[in-house]
């Protein structure tokens, strides 16, 4: 019973914090970003960048990455994780978009990088990027609602190109995962020199991977406890193992960076920074030594704990390179306006929301039947068909 | 013949008449409260700073590699031939990367338009193709802004820095700042005791993200052909194990 008082609490505090978020819509387009930002002159790009658009879009790379390990890699004992990543990941990029139209100035102009090229601008490439993996997604997801459905023509002919489908989502997540870090290439004066490096594609991309494997674990802890329906935890498991090797190769060559660049005297300098840095650091190095012991690989518990601990270590990092880091050189104090972070959280519990309905309804967390083959097609069509019309 | 602006603060009076002139050819509301905000701002795209004695001029520097014209994902921003870096408004979709990305902090934005434009000095491209100077120039008593040819800008700037070396700090602010810039700035003190900020790359900014971006043919290339033979690798290891298994 107390768990369904639990379940209620959260739709409950979901509703609020959309409902908040509707006032603050009205705010943006009724008014203007003025109205409902505290951004300045001074300091043009807030949490909307910081956090709906770079971390959004890294929370939701756990679609490239499982849909490369069992595609590609063929490592199919992680084919149930698949299809709860690839609908977190559309989910995902389909809130960034829709973040995107909030920050931006004049959101009726959107489509524009798609005509009026600059080939030298990382943000066009951004958006070409995010269009077509968007797309990527929109087909990777198919099948689940084709299955739902019954539409298994369409289902074998999705099948035949899915490869190279999946080949050019994991290049354009490549691209644009990476690319988001060399947005900020551009004013290496502006920086703290605690995030600006020329490895930033690179440490964008690989903090993206492990932020990929950690929402698959987040995922697949809450699903058991919403749906009764998980990973089997030897899955888990093996996710935590790669998940620890993946955030110590990030924290190894981030630490090999600093050094190479002499940015450890940053940290003598007073100042919020250094301490915002040590937070993004612990955040993710403690989950990393905990996994590397087999005591916490053996509790469900503390591996999803771990989990958490990463993702939110992983927020603070892009966080720090999109606002902590400029804040200095900009002169003024950024705090976001109570709308700005209404919006975020709406686009948040929205997410939570939408990922619920998806996966009550679609067969997310079983796996892919094979479809049927051409000659069972009529008997599976008048099936439906009887279905139908008993209802 | 790429035109470029020198300001001499060293004879700057503080009058900011430039700053009125600006502020009519652009339509803006000029008072004496706007002109007592000595920062840049929708209001006002061009201003006047006092540091004590001295003045120092602040306004768009048109850079020669810009930022913003790089970063500028819908090519709103355009470096022109004759120097100025001018702004076309009906492609923005108001990202503001411009204005992350510019090294002296100089676009502005109206906050508070429900169409809002990026603002800032286009170093009045509509006088400049007439063969005119621009309006700043045109106005100030005392010749502290003035109009012409860049590379003669340059050479006049040296000739002050020869003839009274005594009166100036010996550089010429934007001709290395960022690669280059069509403003030129002269001071009597060194130029972050003006406002002028020192700590900017004497390289052209572009070239930061470009190191970067041009490698994405080779991503794509090499990314697609590893990542298809990879799959032809375990599929068939796949077919082989699955033949094993059925002798
Ligand atoms: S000073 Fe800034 S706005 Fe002006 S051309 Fe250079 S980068 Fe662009
Ligand atoms: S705000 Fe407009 S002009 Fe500036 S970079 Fe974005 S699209 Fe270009």
């Amino acid at each position: 019973m107390s768990g369904r008082s639990h379940f209620n609490f959260w739709r409950l505090m979901g509703a609020a914090l959309m409902l908040v978020a509707v006032a603050a819509t009205v705010l943006r387009f009724g008014g203007s970003l003025g109205a409902s930002t505290n951004l300045s002159d001074q300091f043009p790009w807030g949490i909307w960048i910081g956090f709906d658009v770079l971390c959004g879009v890294g929370l939701a790379a756990g679609g490239f990455t499982l849909a490369a390990t069992v595609h590609i890699f063929h490592l199919k004992r992680f084919e149930p994780i698949v299809r709860p990543a690839i609908l977190t990941a559309f989910l995902g990029y389909g809130l960034v978009c829709l973040a995107l139209l909030f920050d931006l100035g004049r959101p009726w102009n959107v489509w524009h990088p798609l005509v009026m090229w600059n080939p030298h601008s990382v943000m066009f490439e951004v958006g070409w990027c995010v269009t077509l993996y968007t797309t990527v997604l929109a087909l990777e997801f198919l099948p689940l609602v084709l299955e739902r459905f019954r539409l298994e023509r369409a289902r074998l002919m999705l099948r035949r190109i899915m490869i190279p489908i999946v080949i050019l989502g994991v290049i354009l997540s490549t691209l644009h995962q990476s690319s988001l870090g060399t947005l900020f290439l551009i004013m290496p004066q502006k920086m703290n020199a605690l995030w600006y490096t020329p490895m930033l594609p690179i440490l964008f991309y690989v903090s993206a991977i492990a932020t990929g494997l950690a929402m698959t674990i987040f995922e697949s802890w809450h699903s058991a406890r919403a749906f009764a329906r998980q990973l089997e935890f030897p899955l888990v498991q093996k996710l935590s193992r790669v998940l620890a090797v993946m955030i110590a190769v990030y924290l190894a060559m981030r630490f090999m960076d600093m050094s190479a660049r002499r940015a450890w005297t940053m940290m003598d300098q007073p100042g919020t920074e250094r301490w915002l840095f040590g937070v993004e650091i612990v955040l993710m190095a403690v989950p990393m030594l905990l996994l590397f012991r087999e005591q916490t690989r053996k509790s469900p518990q503390a591996i999803y704990l771990c989990a958490v601990m990463y993702l939110l270590g992983f927020v603070t990092n892009r966080l720090n390179v999109g606002i902590t880091s400029l804040e200095r050189s900009s002169g003024v104090q950024y705090i976001p306006k109570w709308s700005e972070v209404a919006i975020t959280l709406g686009l948040v519990a929205a997410g939570f929301a939408i990922f619920r309905v998806a996966a009550h309804h679609l067969p997310v967390f079983e796996e892919e039947v094979p479809p049927l083959p051409p000659a069972a097609w009529e008997a599976e069509a008048s099936d439906a068909y009887s279905i139908q019309s008993g209802q | 013949m790429a035109k470029a602006i020198l300001y001499d603060s060293t004879i700057c009076i503080g009058c900011r008449q430039c700053e009125e002139a600006c502020a009519a050819g652009k339509n803006l509301v000029y008072d004496e409260k706007i002109a007592a905000e000595e920062r840049l701002s929708e209001r006002k795209l061009t201003t006047i700073r006092t540091y004590g004695e001295r003045f120092s001029r602040k306004l768009c520097m048109h850079c020669q590699e810009p930022s913003c014209v790089s970063v500028c994902p819908v090519a709103a921003l355009e470096k022109t031939k004759l120097g100025p870096v001018v702004y076309h408004e009906d492609r923005c979709m108001g990202c503001r990367y411009c204005m992350v990305a510019c090294p002296f902090q100089v676009p502005v934005y109206e906050w508070n338009s429900r169409i809002p434009r990026m603002r800032k000095c286009d170093l009045c491209a509509d006088k400049l193709v007439q063969g005119a100077v621009t309006r700043c120039s045109e106005i100030c008593p005392v010749t502290a802004t003035i109009t012409g040819d860049r590379s003669e800008m340059i050479a006049e700037a040296r000739r002050r820095l020869v003839e009274k070396p005594a009166e100036y700090y010996p550089e010429i602010y934007g001709v290395n700042e960022a690669g280059g810039t069509s403003v030129f700035i002269l001071s009597a003190v060194p130029f972050n005791q003006i406002g002028y900020n020192t700590q900017i790359p004497k390289s052209s900014m572009p070239q930061f993200t470009w190191a970067v971006l041009q490698h994405i043919p080779q991503v794509v290339v090499v990314g697609t052909v590893l990542m298809g033979g990879i799959y032809w690798i375990t599929s068939r290891r796949e077919d082989v194990a699955r033949e094993e298994g059925r002798q």
